[in-house]
């Protein structure tokens, strides 16, 4: 480790950012093979997969030991916040483009194509929501608000909650309360994952509901999927927390990880509190 | 603009560095990947470039001669994407790697391993797209845009093609985040927003561009890639979706990412021409601002792309006037440019004739753009030649040619030696010449209804394309010489001094060329 400058840490030379690249290489090409049906892809996916873990682990290992070891000062700590927060404006991008397809199923390709013009082509097509569009002959029904996700809904809420009463625990120095938080937390997520699964598969085997039903499937299992990976991901985080905060790390005053798990534990809130809002509700 | 306190920043290096190819392959040093960046940038600009002359051989006179139609489609496909995002983009982002720390007085980037990981994960992408030229079917042959349907029905190039975007998006979202932290916190002391050099004020802008549209293009693409093999309905009209929704979703992206393009080429013309006016940049401020608005207004106009694609009037109308004013900031950015020029004691190196062959190009690139605005003329115009002369005269003549006014202007900083005037001043003739030569026939050949994308053409065509390929492989060539002057200026040559411009402002003149490894580990503090 050389600390080059004496108000701001950089890093010496590394591997891991080459092991990475090699994951998403090889990520990337087992899925094209695996999507175009070649026996190699499954097993490309999963090495990529395992270099994947392997360069996180090892990446955020070297820098949990130098945030530890105390290397970060208040200027690195400002960077994080910076970099942090602009990921999350990119995450809030990516949703941005499928809330956007969602509102334009609604507002506009479906009811084009029940307009005078589509009738030409489609006699008999109305334009109701939920709309599996006109080419779709089976009968599905659509995912209701009250139910499994405003059940989800009070979870996430809670969630949010426990883990500011986490932070608020860490503020204090009270460890104690930071790990029930933490763990209530990852509890709650965990539990949220489960409904999810359990929503999913009685869309699919009772419901007749799948990600081939129009557009309506799509938009719906594309939207909550995405949440959904981004939950898993936020619980992996919170447990990762977990397990630092039980070897001793974090202080009142530098714990910016905690901060920034939070942040995209609430981020990942948001995010289906509009989802349950226009997905499920209205 | 700025003067720091304690002048020369300290020359030796502390700390080892590997040797080697580890060196390159584990760096975390910003100059070292600023290095990468460029060179891989040159790389893609010469495997771009060689497409582009098999697309200019093709159409070197009517009939087919050289290739399939099939290939052709998919050599026109992978030219635009490596062209945007390997040769482009890149050069870009080597610039800013190596001169926004110098020039805000920061040791390095905000994150080191990250901006190697941001370079390295090109690689991947780039072996994605090549290679998909020798997988079964071929590339992705639906042109850099990627429309559905045409590309849910390509082969299994598409979904590299569709890969190689996702790595791309990762990369330089990552690129920008630690841009944009770099600009933000790192600088000097005293170094307030609004005495910010030009090029860290456009890339700072820039950053905040890609990180808000590159993840719309991920999403957009993702759609595509599940429409192809998942069953969704995003683009399929008897599912309930629309093929149209896919160029509302792209072009979100894709017209700030034009801005993304050309914003950090502004940055470095505005150090040019005053470096070589002898004068402050005229109007700094207002650079600044019309620079954000120009940001601001790219994400209000991507309708002007679709006006053939079936558009309410209200929205032609709205997307034509608000096409339009972008005009007035890109205005005010060219009429500072002529204003810092005027009356300033003018010298004509090779950097400056850059950057001034950019400002009389650009500003044809622009009035071509605003022909294009109106919806009545485009939708005349609309995928003919006529649009790929105003796009090669905004990224070409625009992006490429602030890219070597940057190489010759910083190129005594990076190696420590001058280049040859003489055969600089040779290079950006030819370069000004043939570009012409290629680009400006094909204003006509648009305006009489040759559409863009095809291997054959009627034969009234023939004379303007014969000029226009001539003057292709004249501009191909004349880029041998520019790697010539970049090896022999690597390897020897005068020596140059620390500012070896005289009129030239700014941090980075106040290191030594060439620059040290490392640079302002004590931080300079601007008065």
């Amino acid at each position: 480790m050389t600390q080059q400058g004496s108000y701001y840490y950089v890093p010496s030379a590394s591997y891991w950012p080459l092991v990475g690249t090699l994951a998403l290489l090889l990520l990337a090409s087992g899925a094209v093979l695996w999507v175009n049906s070649y026996s190699l892809g499954p097993l490309v996916v999963t090495l990529g997969f395992a270099v994947l873990i392997f360069m996180l682990a090892g990446w955020f290992r070297t820098v949990i030991r130098e945030s530890e070891s105390g290397l970060y000062g208040q200027r690195v700590d400002a960077s994080f916040r910076w970099a942090m927060s602009w990921f999350i404006f990119s995450e809030v991008m990516f949703f941005a483009a499928f809330f956007g397809t969602l509102f334009y199923a609604r507002v506009l390709s479906v009811p084009d194509l029940a307009s005078v013009d589509g009738q030409l082509l489609w006699p008999n097509f109305s334009a109701i929501w939920p709309n599996a569009g006109p080419g779709y002959k089976d009968r599905f029904s659509p995912m209701a608000a009250m139910g499994i996700p405003a059940i989800n809904t009070l979870l996430l809420l809670s969630s949010g909650a426990t883990l500011t009463w986490a932070h608020w625990g860490l503020l204090k120095s009270n460890r104690n309360q930071l790990r029930l938080g933490l763990i209530l937390t990852i509890a709650l997520g965990l539990l949220f994952i489960s409904l999810q699964a359990h929503e999913y598969s009685h869309a699919y085997s009772e419901m007749n509901l799948k990600l081939t039903t129009g557009i309506y499937g799509t938009t719906f299992y594309m939207l909550t999927g995405f949440h959904g990976l981004h939950v898993t991901i936020g619980v992996t985080m919170l447990t990762v927390m977990l397990f630092r905060v039980l070897a001793g790390h974090f202080k009142p005053d530098h714990h910016f990880a905690f901060e920034a798990v939070a942040w995209y534990w609430h981020f990942v809130d948001v995010v289906w509190l509009l989802l349950f809002v226009v997905v499920y509700w209205i | 603009m700025q003067k720091s306190a304690n002048g020369q920043a300290q020359t030796e290096a502390h700390g080892h560095r590997p040797e080697g190819l580890r060196r390159w392959l584990t760096t975390t040093n910003h100059k070292d990947i600023g290095t990468l960046y460029l060179w891989f940038s040159f790389t893609m600009f010469i495997v771009g470039g060689i497409m582009a002359l098999i697309i200019r051989a093709e159409l070197f006179q009517p009939g087919l001669q050289l290739i399939e139609p099939e290939r052709y489609n998919q050599i026109v496909t992978l030219h635009g994407l490596i062209m945007v995002f390997g040769a482009i983009m890149p050069a870009f982002v080597g610039f800013a790697n190596w001169m926004i720390p110098l020039q805000i007085g920061a040791s390095d980037m905000a994150f080191g391993r990250l901006n190697n990981w941001s370079f390295w994960l090109l690689i991947p992408a780039s072996l994605l797209l090549v290679t998909s030229l020798f997988v079964p079917g071929g590339a992705a042959g639906v042109g850099w845009t990627l429309y559905p349907p045409l590309s849910i029905q390509m082969g299994m190039g598409m979904d590299l093609a569709i890969f190689s975007v996702h790595i791309l998006g990762i990369s330089s979202i990552l690129g920008s985040i630690n841009i944009i932290t770099t600009v933000l916190n790192l600088r000097a002391p005293g170094m307030t927003m609004l005495k910010m050099p030009m090029f860290a004020w456009t890339w700072l802008i820039t950053a905040f561009l890609i990180i808000a549209v590159m993840p719309v293009f991920a999403g957009a693409v993702t759609m595509l890639l599940t429409d192809r093999h998942f069953g969704t309905s995003f683009f399929s009209a008897a599912g309930g979706g629309d093929p149209v929704l896919y160029q509302h979703v792209f072009w979100f992206f894709g017209h700030p990412e034009v801005y993304i393009v050309i914003l950090p080429g502004f940055g470095i013309i505005s150090h040019v021409i005053p470096a070589f006016s002898r004068k402050p940049l005229f109007g700094y401020t207002s650079m600044v601002y019309a620079t954000a608005s120009i940001a601001i207004l790219s994400f209000f106009v991507w309708g002007h792309h679709m006006f053939t694609s079936g558009m309410p009037v209200a929205g032609q109308i709205f997307y034509m006037y608000a096409t339009m004013l972008i005009a007035v900031p890109t205005g005010v950015k060219v009429f500072n440019w002529t204003a810092t020029m005027w009356r300033g004691a003018l010298t004509f190196e090779t950097p400056m004739l850059f950057a001034i062959g950019f400002i009389f190009l650009f500003v044809m690139g622009g009035f071509s753009g605003l022909v294009l605005a109106m919806t009545a003329v485009d939708v005349q115009m609309h995928n003919t030649y006529y649009v790929v002369a105003h796009f090669h005269y905004t990224m070409v003549a625009g992006a490429l040619f602030s890219a070597f006014a940057a190489v010759y202007y910083w190129l005594p900083k990076w190696t420590g030696h001058m280049y040859s005037e003489m055969l600089g001043k040779v290079h950006f003739w030819l370069t000004m010449i043939f570009f012409n030569m290629t680009f400006f026939v094909q204003h006509f050949l648009g305006l009489a209804g040759m559409p863009r994308r095809i291997p054959d053409y009627a034969l009234q065509f023939a004379d303007f394309n014969a000029i226009s390929s001539i003057g292709a492989f004249g501009l191909g060539l004349s880029q041998l010489l520019f790697l010539y002057i970049v090896i022999t200026c690597i390897k020897g040559g005068p020596k140059a001094e620390a500012k070896p411009w005289d009129g030239a402002e700014g941090l980075e003149w106040e290191v030594a060329s060439p620059a040290p490894y490392h640079t302002w580990e004590t931080q300079p503090v601007i008065k």
